[in-house]
């Protein structure tokens, strides 16, 4: 059994609420740091703790923290994240609606390191319900004292808001979270200027994933090094996944950095391996951007070493025959999974969630939904897989930000994989669906 | 972004003079300006849509976001433009149930599509129209953070998740029988798991 540092007491009655959560030992961080350290030693312990960005991007928290700008007089803002858009993604849910406490309190932990008067949490829009269950805890924190002014006496004061999204998966992306915090369209910014020297209102800003600043309330519990002892090389700590797909439990699982691949999908403890008897045909292991892989190279790398949980080992080969741990989205397919449809439902996702800014992009993701859409409608050509290929390689690197990166990466990989499967598709000009009977069993199970 | 197609808008003035917050949703508006520093009021714009939507009958007029204009005071393009873009916001009017089945990646793994046909036939209207009786609307959705417990839909605020033809049954009368709009801001909202 894992050891596990943020979800370990989801299942205690009423963890949502202030009084059994500071009961389980909840707010210590706020007391040790408030009391006991200054914020540089705050910040210290996240970078010996060698915690890497959450969400997606894996850049190390403690190096994102000490490029926020300083200047006199003016304010700085923490911003978390909570816009989990990324198909294949719930981890930050199921920790703001299990335990919003721990959220919150690593917000003000994290905001006292950075010297922030006030922090917004910006919780995509769906999640309505998950914002007034935030909203709840905030309130109880501030009626105990631990947001407000001069927190446990000292002279450290701090305001915390939820702020709620209107449903754009762009707003993901930090510079458009941001441009949806001030009240616009959710349109990424150029960088640089990044966050750090201007970026709320145009203020030096830190923008964390929900996850992220959770990790930092074991971090400054049991201090950076201690953190640094889960894990393998510069993977360390614990993580969320979260699984789902054809597997016989999907869930949120928290794991140590560095379990094999194939124990987190076949062992009992965490996915409990592929329902209905059926084999493991692809995994899209970090939510929908990261490639997906076939079977074999997702249990073992291209050397033939075993795959294991973590940003290197995942990422070994490349995107040749290797992928990203991104965030953590999990998705296992079966051997009837059409890898052709799966494509198209990513595909029509990047469409819809475009924000037009960038011509590659704009067309592009409209342009292979449209042609993905041919494969399934039987009046595909051979040589609409090449196309796809060309416009992928087209969007790549020629955009204000990743999402035209996130839209092209699972194209290639699909083709680079799977060629064939589209090249028989164009041929028989027909598709058929052939994992129809087995989602059918799961429905009127 | 929002697929809605938008031409240019009939702007009524008569209508326009009828809208106004109720004191509940103003003070709510109002607590939410007090969330940013001076000045910084159109951060609320957002937050501030989804209390208008739930208000004005579960959807923005022209009307409506003229007067949530002059609410922030910043200019009606400046709402038009925000409302235009996020998917949550209705630009016409909608069914008091809006029913939203997600179809991305591990939803559509696990059947999403047969729930959206099902429901099709169920209600005999197809995705992006509403029952006659103006009762439900059926959309499709992009990745709701529910993979887990696939397949799912949304209705407002809550989230009815590990559906079978039965639970979407079920959901159809129970909200069929209490015959109100739900809303995104609603309080009694019920998740399933």
């Amino acid at each position: 059994m894992g050891k596990k540092l943020l979800i370990h007491n989801d299942k205690v009655a009423n963890i949502h609420t202030l009084e059994v959560y500071r009961a389980h030992g909840g707010y210590a961080s706020v007391e040790k740091a408030l009391k006991t350290m200054t914020p540089d030693q705050v910040t210290d312990e996240v970078k010996k703790s060698g915690l890497r960005g959450r969400g997606g991007a894996g850049f190390p928290t403690g190096m994102k923290w000490s490029f926020l700008a300083k200047p006199e007089g003016v304010n700085r803002y923490l911003v978390c994240n909570a816009d989990e858009s990324e198909p294949g993604t719930f981890k930050d849910r199921y920790l703001m609606e299990k335990i919003p406490h721990a959220l919150i309190e690593g917000m003000i932990t994290s905001s006292y390191a950075l010297g922030a008067k006030s922090s917004y949490i910006y919780i995509r829009g769906e999640y309505f319900y998950v914002a007034r269950i935030v909203e709840k805890a905030i309130a109880e924190a501030y009626a105990a004292g631990w947001l407000g002014k001069n927190i446990l006496g000292t002279d450290f004061s701090h305001d915390c808001y939820v702020q709620v999204g209107g449903g754009a998966y762009i707003c993901g992306e930090e510079t458009a979270l941001l441009e949806s915090l001030e009240g616009k369209r959710g349109n990424p910014r150029i960088k640089p200027p990044f966050p750090a020297v201007a970026g709320l209102w145009g203020c030096p800003t830190v923008v964390n994933n929900v996850e992220t600043i959770a990790a930092v309330v074991p971090i400054v519990n049991d201090g950076g090094e201690e953190y640094a002892k889960i894990g393998i090389g510069k993977s360390t700590g614990t993580k969320l996944i979260s699984a789902s797909g054809h597997i016989n439990k999907p869930g949120v699982y928290e794991i140590e950095l560095g379990i094999p691949v194939e124990e987190f999908i076949y062992s009992e403890e965490y996915c409990g391996g592929i329902r209905n008897g059926k084999k493991m045909k692809a995994v899209v292991a970090g939510g929908s951007s990261v490639p997906i892989l076939p079977t074999e190279l997702i249990l073992k790398t291209a050397k033939g070493e075993p795959r294991l949980m973590t940003y290197e080992s995942l990422s070994d080969g490349g995107f040749a025959t290797g992928t990203m741990l991104g965030s953590g989205g999990f998705i296992v397919m079966d051997e009837d999974t059409s890898i052709v449809k799966n494509l198209f439902t990513f595909s029509r996702f990047y469409h819809h969630e475009s924000c037009g800014q960038c011509s590659p992009c704009r067309e592009g993701t409209g342009w292979m939904e449209k042609i993905l859409k041919k494969f399934l409608n039987g009046t595909a050509n051979e040589s609409d897989v090449d196309l796809l290929w060309d416009i992928q390689s087209k969007i790549e690197g020629k955009t204000i930000c990743p999402l035209g990166e996130a839209a092209a990466w699972p194209v290639a990989a699909a083709i680079r994989h799977f060629k064939q499967e589209f090249l028989d598709v164009a041929r028989n000009k027909k598709f058929v669906d052939v994992s129809h009977y087995n989602r059918l069993n799961k429905i009127n199970a | 972004m929002s697929s809605q197609v938008h031409g240019t808008q009939h702007f009524d003035k008569a209508k326009r003079a009828e809208v106004k917050f109720s004191d509940e949703a103003m003070n709510v508006v109002q607590t939410i300006i007090s969330h940013y520093p001076e000045g910084k009021q159109k951060s609320a714009l957002l937050p501030v849509l989804h209390v208008a939507q739930a208000e004005f009958g579960g959807w923005l007029s022209p009307e409506v976001m003229d007067y949530v204009a002059s609410i922030l005071k910043i200019k009606p393009i400046e709402v038009f433009e925000v409302a235009s873009f996020y998917t949550m916001y209705n630009l016409k009017p909608m069914g008091k149930c809006v029913l939203e089945v997600c179809q991305t990646s591990s939803c559509w793994l696990n059947g999403a599509e047969d729930i959206v046909k099902y429901i099709e036939k169920k209600l005999n209207i197809k995705v992006g129209e509403t029952t006659a009786d103006g009762m439900f609307s059926l959309k499709v959705a992009e990745c709701l953070g529910s993979c887990g417990t696939a397949p799912m839909l949304q209705c407002g605020a809550s989230y009815h998740e590990n559906l079978t033809y039965e639970k979407v049954d079920k959901i159809l009368a129970d909200y069929k029988s209490e015959g109100k709009l739900r809303s995104y801001t609603d309080h009694d909202y019920k998740n399933t798991l």
